[in-house]
């Protein structure tokens, strides 16, 4: 599966079972969402107190557990972590900052523009800008240093938990919250959503498809593979959409969008920065996660908090278009990106160790 | 012979590094790496960039690999 073949297969999957699930339930182009259904579970915990979007959802459960279990029995899950951790809980809070100003991660984007929905054209314009300038620091030699190893429990702590969220979602306890109206009460069956996360969570766990890997790759080693995931979407949640009659052309009258280009724009840049210097989309962080990388937990600790922030204060933008709150939040995030690419930049990358041979950067 | 150790590294860093040791010596270079992703990116980039690469898998230590490659 790490041919070009199993890319483009497991994109055209994922561009199915995306419609599938708006089929059944979820709302329209948000067939999978990675920054939504955080945010969505975030609000399940009562951690905010948005009532449209809160709700437990399976498709993230099932692509953890999907690729852990792939991790696990093709032994490649290995545990670490100790590479920046909070520097990297920020950077999972700004990418969820970002994608909720755009109002979806950069798969959504992907979703959206597969449906028909144009605003999506402004993400990606402002998701390639932002993954130009992260590149721009990964050139000048941005690092977020080296992993170690971890004990075996500390990586199997996230499989646990979502084991343990899945108990929730079907208990339903009444400290959970389940939204009635919104975005969150629009959900597939339970089992359909969980079966839908374990099939993507086993393909990307085998290809590594990444969102922002597709564009970083493209530019930085005119590496077609990734990317060619990303197109595949595309085409195949059109296809989808086209069949079942959810496509849409146009900007307005979008499901869960506004018609602002430039905050369109700005978010995804945002999303697309972040993403870069964390080295792949929220997908891949949750794949990552899953395999036992401890700094991917955290990557994805951060943007549950970015996402109960977000609601909690305002930031997230709506059908109606991007809040003032939020306006201030993308601003100060591309501060704080600036901050942190700039302070990790490496001036004398050794790149080698043994045989006393020296490379420096530049 | 450069060689570049990018263990603990994450993506897109093994393959940047390796760039950058090409860079400075474009005949050979080996490149040690310890997960299967970036095996797969190092080895697609030595070959899309022309490489005949030769890649063991060390002992002890599952998913650590010696990649060499040279023109």
């Amino acid at each position: 599966m790490d041919s070009k073949k199993g890319i483009i297969f497991t994109g055209a999957v994922i561009g199915i079972l995306a419609v599938i699930l708006v089929r059944f339930g979820n709302p329209v182009n948000m067939g999978i969402c990675i920054a939504c259904f955080i945010r969505d579970t975030t609000g399940a915990l009562g951690l905010h107190r948005a009532e449209v979007v809160q709700y437990i959802r399976p498709e993230i459960i099932g692509i953890v557990l999907g690729a852990f279990l792939m991790a696990f029995t093709k032994k490649e899950f290995d545990v670490r972590g100790g590479s920046s951790p909070f520097v990297r809980f920020i950077l999972g809070f700004v990418v969820m900052i970002g994608a909720l100003m755009f109002l979806g991660c950069p798969l959504r984007m992907v979703l959206r523009l597969g449906g028909g929905d144009l605003n999506a054209l402004f993400g990606l314009a402002g998701f390639a800008a932002g993954i130009i300038v992260g590149i721009i620091f990964l050139k000048s030699g941005f690092s977020l240093k080296r992993t170690y190893k971890l004990s075996k429990l500390e990586g199997y702590l996230f499989p646990m938990l979502n084991v343990g969220l899945f108990v929730l979602l079907l208990a339903a306890p009444v400290f959970i919250f389940f939204s009635t109206k919104g975005p969150g009460a629009g959900h597939a069956p339970v089992w359909i959503a969980l079966a839908a996360g374990l099939i993507v969570g086993v393909l990307v766990q085998r290809t590594r498809l990444c969102m922002v890997g597709g564009i970083r790759d493209a530019i930085l080693f005119k590496d077609t593979y990734l990317i060619l995931g990303f197109i595949s979407i595309i085409i195949f949640a059109s296809l989808g959409n086209l069949y079942f009659s959810f496509y849409k052309l146009g900007f307005t009258g979008q499901s869960v969008a506004h018609v602002d280009g430039l905050w369109n724009f700005l978010g995804m840049a945002l999303a697309g920065w972040g993403s870069v210097l964390l080295g792949g989309c929220p997908l891949r962080q949750l794949i990552l996660a899953a395999e036992g990388n401890v700094d991917s937990v955290i990557t994805i600790l951060g943007m549950s908090a970015g996402a109960a922030f977000a609601h909690n204060f305002s930031l997230a933008a709506s059908a109606q278009g991007p809040s003032p709150n939020g306006k201030i939040a993308v601003l100060i995030g591309f501060a704080l990106l600036l901050l942190i690419a700039y302070f990790n930049l490496e001036k004398d990358v050794k790149a080698t160790v043994r045989g006393g041979v020296k490379i420096g950067a530049n | 012979m450069a060689q570049i150790d990018t263990r603990g590294m994450s993506c897109p860093q093994p393959v940047l590094m390796t760039k950058k040791a090409l860079e400075v010596n474009s005949n050979e270079v080996t490149v040690l790496v310890d997960s299967k992703t970036a095996k797969l990116n190092v080895e697609r980039y030595l070959n899309l960039t022309g490489y005949t690469i030769n890649t063991v898998e060390l002992d002890g230590d599952a998913n650590t690999f010696e990649i060499s490659a040279r023109k």
